[in-house]
């Protein structure tokens, strides 16, 4: 059969002590944070010591792993890898409070008050959105930065990482880059120039041209917003000095042997679209990927009963009258069946284009999960169950 | 306010008055849909009725099927009686020079901005600025005006996701509490005017499953503290299992019997062995588990008490006919 899928080993890679961190990534809504989850109990069970970072799980898939509050640091789930010699920690990613505690560190006390008191830096902090990206990575560098410790008492050896749902699919790989590079960057320089401008001849011109340029600012924003800004900038720009630096280890350590990027989609148009974006940034930045792990993929225990034969026999039972139950029954396997049809058509388009991306598939099922046997029993799926987007469906209702 | 320009011949929205739709809802619900097919109901009926789309993901030009929107407000559907829909999607950079240039008359001081990396500063490093721009954006075109009316009849806001709405659509609070004065905060003042006045409308699309219900429950939560006013809850992609009712609650009480369905199935012309009976029955027991789920998401939903509207489920994907469908069923329901 032309294009059948490669099936990506789950249990291989979560085995594999060379992994040390797995992202998760794709579009809102496809079960990321799920399947972040599912993954790093299964390792925990396999004997690995695994730290799962998410991002904003749901209330009860939180509290199913003892997730109350969201204090910023992995707390261990009690019972699970007991008898694995495994361990499983969660947490959930405050923003806000990654981003003062890296102020705290890089900056003496009282510079570190004033920037925590800067209205730039409280409303960067706190509410615009791009921040969480920009944290959940600084994040992720202080969780590995732990596998490097002391082997003998290094917490966790494999990091599962949720990624927010960007509005652009790689903000967050993005991220570290271009707050680098604006750190480093011409306008900033501008901001500051005022304190910085020496009476040299040649920069007479430059400095005319600085001139203009904050004046325009100052026109556009209001000058008690430009002085908050040119404040907050010339404390930020002394204390991360070696930000930009920060920045390129982050995405060297995203490069680097032992990352596994997973792209996480479900069998539908955007979601798939989404991936296929991922999957060519991915391999632009020259980013491991392991694979695609589709979520959501509609199964049925009767696949040799086709949608039209179902429908055929229904529509008898509905000339004679007789049995509604099963006319019933049948149209209800027919519906499952066009979806299954549907599905397959919308990954082989992913799959035509990207041949080699493995992939590994969890089935569909009937209610949410929110507890930790819902999430082990996504992870077998995704574990055991071969794709059968592609070849013939097996099994597996 | 002018009137309307469309008839009513519909019956009277539940959403009369409203200038401003902002259609959010969790990831995957299905929010570009349902703001396509809530900006056809809009417009049927000889209205115009503006899209915007200001995430860069091009949805609406996938949805209906066109090629993808440059910064530019083009006409992408016709509505039933002379209604049409145009759409816009937004670019933050192109946004903040036309602003500039607009209010500001910067011309080259512009592209200086540009080219010292200003702009790209204000529409990446500083995201909130973006949504600045984005929500300007939506003001704008809501009070356009032209040949001494309104321009457009509606704006209908294809908006971030539930988890980012209420920062999305208070930005402007932010900004206003950054700049205590000048010309930034005066803007501001007004889109935040716009924005929590009863011109606007946030709408939550929402599926009936656990996730995206909590989602909403939280949206409406955080919305209502924020001050912005909530519009109604758009439960998507509702099903209706073929089963009749009594077949469905027995199934999930395993009551069905086998002996039945294999008398049906060589009624129907179809071998009746026993593994077939037991996979009918099995997928029958997982449709009353959903149906039994939806019910309990449903009650949840009912305590908002907002204006709900159901959307079907349908199992052939979105196409412009499909779209056309579902707003004729928001029409029906009141929504528009």
């Amino acid at each position: 059969m032309p294009g059948l899928l490669k099936p990506l080993d789950i249990d291989g890679i979560l085995d594999d002590r060379q992994t040390q961190i797995i992202i998760c990534c794709g579009s809102g809504g496809v079960g990321k944070t799920t399947t972040a989850a599912a993954l790093a109990l299964r390792a925990a069970e396999r004997g690995r010591a695994v730290c799962v970072l998410t991002i904003d799980p749901a209330r009860r898939l939180a509290q199913s792993m003892g997730l109350t509050q969201l204090d910023n640091s992995p707390r261990r789930v009690p019972g699970v890898g007991d008898e694995s010699g495994g361990a499983l920690f969660a947490m959930m990613l405050d923003m806000k409070r990654t981003f003062d505690e890296i102020v705290e560190q890089h900056a003496d006390p009282e510079r570190a008050a004033a920037i925590l008191a800067n209205p730039f830096y409280q409303s960067l902090s706190s509410s615009f959105a791009g921040t969480q990206e920009y944290m959940a990575m600084e994040k992720l560098g202080q969780l590995r930065a732990e596998i490097d410790q002391d082997h003998g008492t290094r917490p966790w050896d494999l990091i599962v990482v949720d990624t927010p749902p960007s509005r652009s699919a790689l903000d967050f790989l993005d991220a570290p880059q271009r707050l680098g590079s604006f750190l480093d960057g011409r306008f900033i320089k501008i901001l500051l120039a005022p304190a910085k401008v020496g009476g040299k001849a040649y920069l007479k011109v430059f400095t005319a041209g600085l001139g203009a340029v904050t004046g325009v600012l100052s026109k556009v924003l209001g000058a008690q917003v430009l002085t908050d800004l040119q404040t907050f900038v010339a404390a930020i720009d002394s204390t991360f000095g070696g930000f930009r630096e920060r920045a390129d280890q982050t995405y060297a350590l995203l490069q680097a042997p032992g990352t596994e990027f997973l792209v996480v989609a479900a069998p539908e148009p955007d979601a798939l679209r989404e991936a296929a974006y991922f999957v060519e940034r991915l391999a632009e930045d020259s980013m491991p990927l392991a694979g695609l792990v589709l979520n959501r993929v509609s199964r049925t225990p009767a696949p040799d009963l086709s949608a039209e034969r179902a429908l055929g026999g229904a529509e008898l039972l509905d000339e004679s009258g007789d049995n509604p139950l099963t006319a019933g029954l049948l149209r209800l396997h027919a519906e499952r069946m066009q979806r299954i049809t549907r599905e397959r058509h919308l990954v082989r388009g992913f799959t035509s284009a990207f041949p080699a991306v493995r992939v590994a598939e969890a089935s569909a099922l009937d209610s949410d999960v929110h507890d930790l046997d819902g999430l082990r029993a996504i992870g077998a799926s995704l574990a055991e169950g071969q794709p059968t987007t592609l070849g013939s469906p097996t099994s597996l209702g | 306010m002018p009137p309307s320009r469309r008839s009513t011949a519909g019956g009277a929205s539940d959403w009369e008055g409203v200038r401003l739709h902002v259609v959010s809802g969790k990831g995957g619900t299905g929010k570009t849909t349902v703001a396509g097919a809530l900006a056809l109901a809009l417009a049927s009926g000889g209205g115009r009725v503006l899209l915007l789309e200001v995430e860069g993901r091009q949805g609406i030009a996938q949805l209906f099927d066109t090629p993808p929107l440059p910064y530019e407000e083009r006409r992408i559907a016709i509505a039933p009686d002379g209604g049409e829909v145009f759409a816009l999607a937004v670019d933050a950079e192109e946004a903040l020079l036309e602003y500039l240039d607009l209010f500001y008359h910067l011309g080259r001081a512009g592209r200086v901005l540009k080219k010292i990396g200003a702009i790209e500063f204000a529409t990446t490093i500083a995201p909130g600025l973006r949504d600045v721009l984005l929500t300007g954006k939506a003001y704008e075109a809501a009070g356009r005006r032209r040949a001494g009316r309104t321009e457009y009849d509606a704006i209908v806001l294809d908006a971030p996701p539930t988890g980012r709405i209420t920062r999305f659509l208070n930005v402007n609070h932010e900004v206003a509490g950054l700049a205590r004065v000048g010309p930034i905060r005066t803007q501001s003042d007004s889109i935040m005017r716009l924005i929590r006045s009863p011109r606007t409308a946030v709408h939550l699309v929402t599926l009936l499953e656990e996730m995206p219900t909590q989602e909403t429950i939280d949206g409406v939560d955080e919305l209502t503290a924020a001050d912005l006013p909530v519009g109604g809850v758009f439960v998507n992609m509702v099903r209706r299992p073929p089963l009749r009712p009594t077949d469905l609650i027995r199934a999930g009480k395993d009551e069905l019997d086998p002996a039945e369905v294999t008398r049906g199935l060589k009624a129907a012309g179809l071998h009746p062995d026993e593994s077939l009976v037991v996979a009918l029955l099995g997928e029958a027991a997982g449709a009353s588990e959903r149906v039994a789920m939806e019910k309990r998401e449903r009650k949840a939903l009912a305590k908002l008490n907002r204006p709900t509207y159901e959307l079907p489920w349908i199992p052939e994907g979105i196409d412009l006919g499909a779209l056309h469908e579902l707003a004729g069923a928001l029409r029906q329901a009141g929504a528009a």
